[in-house]
């Protein structure tokens, strides 16, 4: 691809012949031109002084009449060529500058200098297709954690906004279609250091596309792939397409969670939110009919997870023919009183206004808070920009899909195990087995952000574990809780699960003796991590943990220890 | 008929022959060999390297590269030149002259390399 000189010499071709005619011209003028020297005698120019000549007039540089001066003759040729030569060259600039400023030449310049950055990442990196609101969450989210990320979006614009985005790092980006392979390929796909795929376009058949190329091109690299529709998600999971995030179920089984399970939902967001709630906004009265304005892709979702569960449902929408069956049903918009009466909004517990515009959706709650004080209410955000608005509209719940798609899938990125964790509590534990859970979150991490990561008990990961075990000591889940700096003190933080052999215990107790191959997740502040990351990998640091003196020091101090011992 | 192709036709062979007819007489001998002859060679030589930017094709990047080899030989012969002209004290001599004449030899295999090449790929086209 390194061609982009031979581009800028095609387009100058004309100006560069012009040049080198319009000098050999005045070259051979001047040599074929008679002058006389400082004696009077006939003298002619040769080719090296006329060369030395036109070269400094053309310039406009003008060193005089050099060697003698000149008689009338050469003047006159002088006064030709002096034209000819700055007219060649002003044309020969004014092309070069044309070129340069030429947007198929830019756009040429601007691939490139991706292709090339791409090539200078010497960290891992994640590759985002799309840099919509929910890509542009998620590299925010992967910057912060010191993550790379390498950005394909079709529009422009958007590739525009990454350079004013306020990111701690800069992060590559290119205009251009992921849907093709080359694209893909340009963007780091094959390069060892690309740690995963995230197709995160708007466009189903464009995440289609960039997943099948990645898993043929690359089948080793993770691809996290959103979709919008049910034939793409059984498409994509039918070639191992790693984590399928359908953003109107996702965000539907959170707003169900949210209602029917206040408890195990609050945990849900401490787990993946880095804004997590606090923990007295977890909502009670959820009992009875809700309200739902705007049934399209989402309200289809949300009445698909609100299915099976003790609430009536009422919607509301503009077209009748999207609902089937028996539902209770109310044409319109919803943002006038006539519509909300119809929908019996006074007897109602809650609403949910679910449009994929801000200001109806604002302007439905504001209507029926008038109608019914005591309304719960839940809206949708489509626009973070729109965030004040939202945050002073007094609102009981703000979803805000982009943002928790993006959050969705850093849980995903940060440990895989927090998924398994969240599935098993979703469906297998109760609302007060969650309640206590919280609790406990909630004097571990306060109002800070509760992160979350595991350990896997091999070489690589625990080396100094791995020794202690070799060793035949047995460890116990309590010993990562210490604090290295004070053992007296504990570490802000709490395992979530132990996974051994693909089995899944949640809340190991502190006393679970540890076996090689053991996964286990974490949840606590991120200063807690660093501090058990000491634990785990060195093996000095491990021994003052456990009180194991003789373990302590290099070598030379425990060969002097053994010494003082014999003697 | 294509004028371009003419053009470019033109000024390949051009530069053949301009850098031939300086090339031909006796080696250390002066007289035999014009500066106006080899000026026009570098003149049309440089301007034929010119036409050949851009083509993507293999044939065309080789056709640039032997274009490049035979104006750098003909810049150091005309280089040659003009040092022993000018700055050494001896002038133009028969050993100067030869070597003048041996670095355009050069840039003539060049030259007749680009022609082959020409008449290779005219050969290559089918209507």
């Amino acid at each position: 691809m390194n061609h982009i000189l031979f581009v800028l010499l095609r387009r100058l071709r004309a100006p560069l012949i012009t040049v080198i005619v319009v000098y050999a011209i005045s070259i051979l003028g001047f040599v074929l031109i008679p002058g006389v020297d400082d004696q009077g005698k006939l003298w002619r120019m040769d080719f090296f002084h006329a060369f030395y000549f036109v070269s400094f007039m053309g310039s406009t540089i003008g060193f005089g009449e050099i060697p003698y001066a000149f008689t009338d003759a050469q003047r006159m040729w002088t006064l030709v060529t002096i034209y000819a030569t700055v007219v060649s060259w002003l044309y020969g600039i004014g092309k070069m500058l044309a070129t340069f400023q030429d947007q198929a030449f830019i756009r040429l310049m601007k691939r490139l200098s991706f292709v090339r950055d791409v090539k200078r990442l010497r960290e891992p990196f994640y590759l985002v297709c799309g840099y919509g609101m929910t890509g542009s969450r998620v590299v925010e989210q992967l910057n912060k954690r010191g993550i790379s990320a390498v950005i394909i979006d079709i529009d422009q614009g958007r590739i525009d906004a990454l350079e004013t985005d306020d990111l701690d790092f800069n992060v590559p980006g290119l205009s251009a279609d992921a849907a093709e392979p080359d694209v893909l390929s340009e963007a780091g796909l094959e390069s060892p250091y690309c740690v995963g795929v995230l197709p995160l376009t708007d466009r189903d058949s464009v995440n289609l596309a960039i997943a099948i190329a990645s898993k043929l091109l690359a089948p080793d690299r993770p691809v996290i792939c959103r979709t919008e529709s049910e034939i793409t998600t059984a498409n994509l999971a039918s070639f191992g397409t790693d984590h399928i995030i359908d953003p109107f179920v996702t965000f539907a089984e959170y707003l169900a969670l949210a209602l029917h399970a206040p408890y195990k939902h609050l945990a849900y967001d401490w787990l993946t939110n880095p804004e997590h709630r606090s923990i007295t906004s977890a909502y009670q009265e959820t009992r009875g009919r809700w309200v739902i304005c705007g049934y399209g892709r989402f309200g289809r979702a949300l009445y698909q997870a609100f299915k099976g569960m003790p609430v009536e449902l009422t919607i509301i929408d503009m077209e009748p023919m999207s609902v089937a069956g028996d539902i209770d049903f109310v044409e319109g918009l919803g943002t006038e009183a006539v519509t909300l009466e119809q929908a019996r909004i006074k007897g109602a517990v809650g609403l949910i206004a679910g449009t994929d515009d801000d200001a109806n959706n604002l302007s439905i709650i504001m209507t029926a808070l008038e109608l019914n004080p005591k309304l719960m209410t839940v809206v949708r955000q489509n626009r973070s920009t729109n965030a004040r608005v939202f945050a002073a509209a007094n609102t009981d719940l703000v979803m805000e899909p982009s943002r928790i798609i993006a959050n969705n899938i850093m849980s995903l990125i940060k440990t895989s195990l927090l998924g398994d964790f969240l599935d098993e509590m979703v469906h297998c534990k109760d609302d007060v087995w969650a309640h206590t859970l919280v609790n406990r979150m909630s004097s571990v991490a306060g109002d800070q952000e509760l992160d979350s990561w595991a350990f896997t008990l091999n070489k690589s990961e625990t080396p100094a574990l791995d020794r202690a075990i070799e060793e035949g000591k047995a460890p116990t889940l309590n010993l990562f809780l210490k604090d290295p700096r004070g053992l007296d003190r504990q570490l802000s933080a709490f395992p979530l699960m132990l996974k051994r052999q693909g089995k899944i215990k949640l809340l190991p107790g502190e006393l679970t003796e540890l076996l090689p191959g053991d996964s286990i997740l974490f949840c606590g502040l991120t200063e807690a991590q660093y501090q058990m990351q000491w634990t785990v990998a060195n093996f000095n640091v491990f021994s003052h943990v456990i009180g194991d003196p003789d373990g302590q020091g290099g070598w030379l101090a425990r060969w002097y220890r053994q010494r003082k011992k014999h003697s | 008929m294509n004028r371009e192709k003419v053009i470019f036709a033109f000024f390949i062979v051009l530069a053949l022959t301009l850098n031939f007819g300086f090339f031909i007489g006796d080696t250390a001998n002066p007289d035999h060999h014009n500066i106006y002859e080899l000026y026009a060679a570098i003149v049309v030589s440089l301007i034929a390297t010119v036409l050949k930017f851009g083509d993507r094709t293999h044939i065309g990047a080789v056709l640039l590269a032997t274009s490049l080899v035979a104006d750098l030989q003909l810049v150091a012969a005309s280089i040659v030149w003009g040092i022993a002209e000018h700055v050494t004290v001896g002038g133009m001599t028969g050993p100067v002259m030869a070597s003048v004449v041996s670095l355009s030899a050069g840039a003539v295999l060049a030259n007749i390399t680009s022609v082959i090449l020409l008449m290779v790929e005219t050969i290559l086209i089918r209507r």
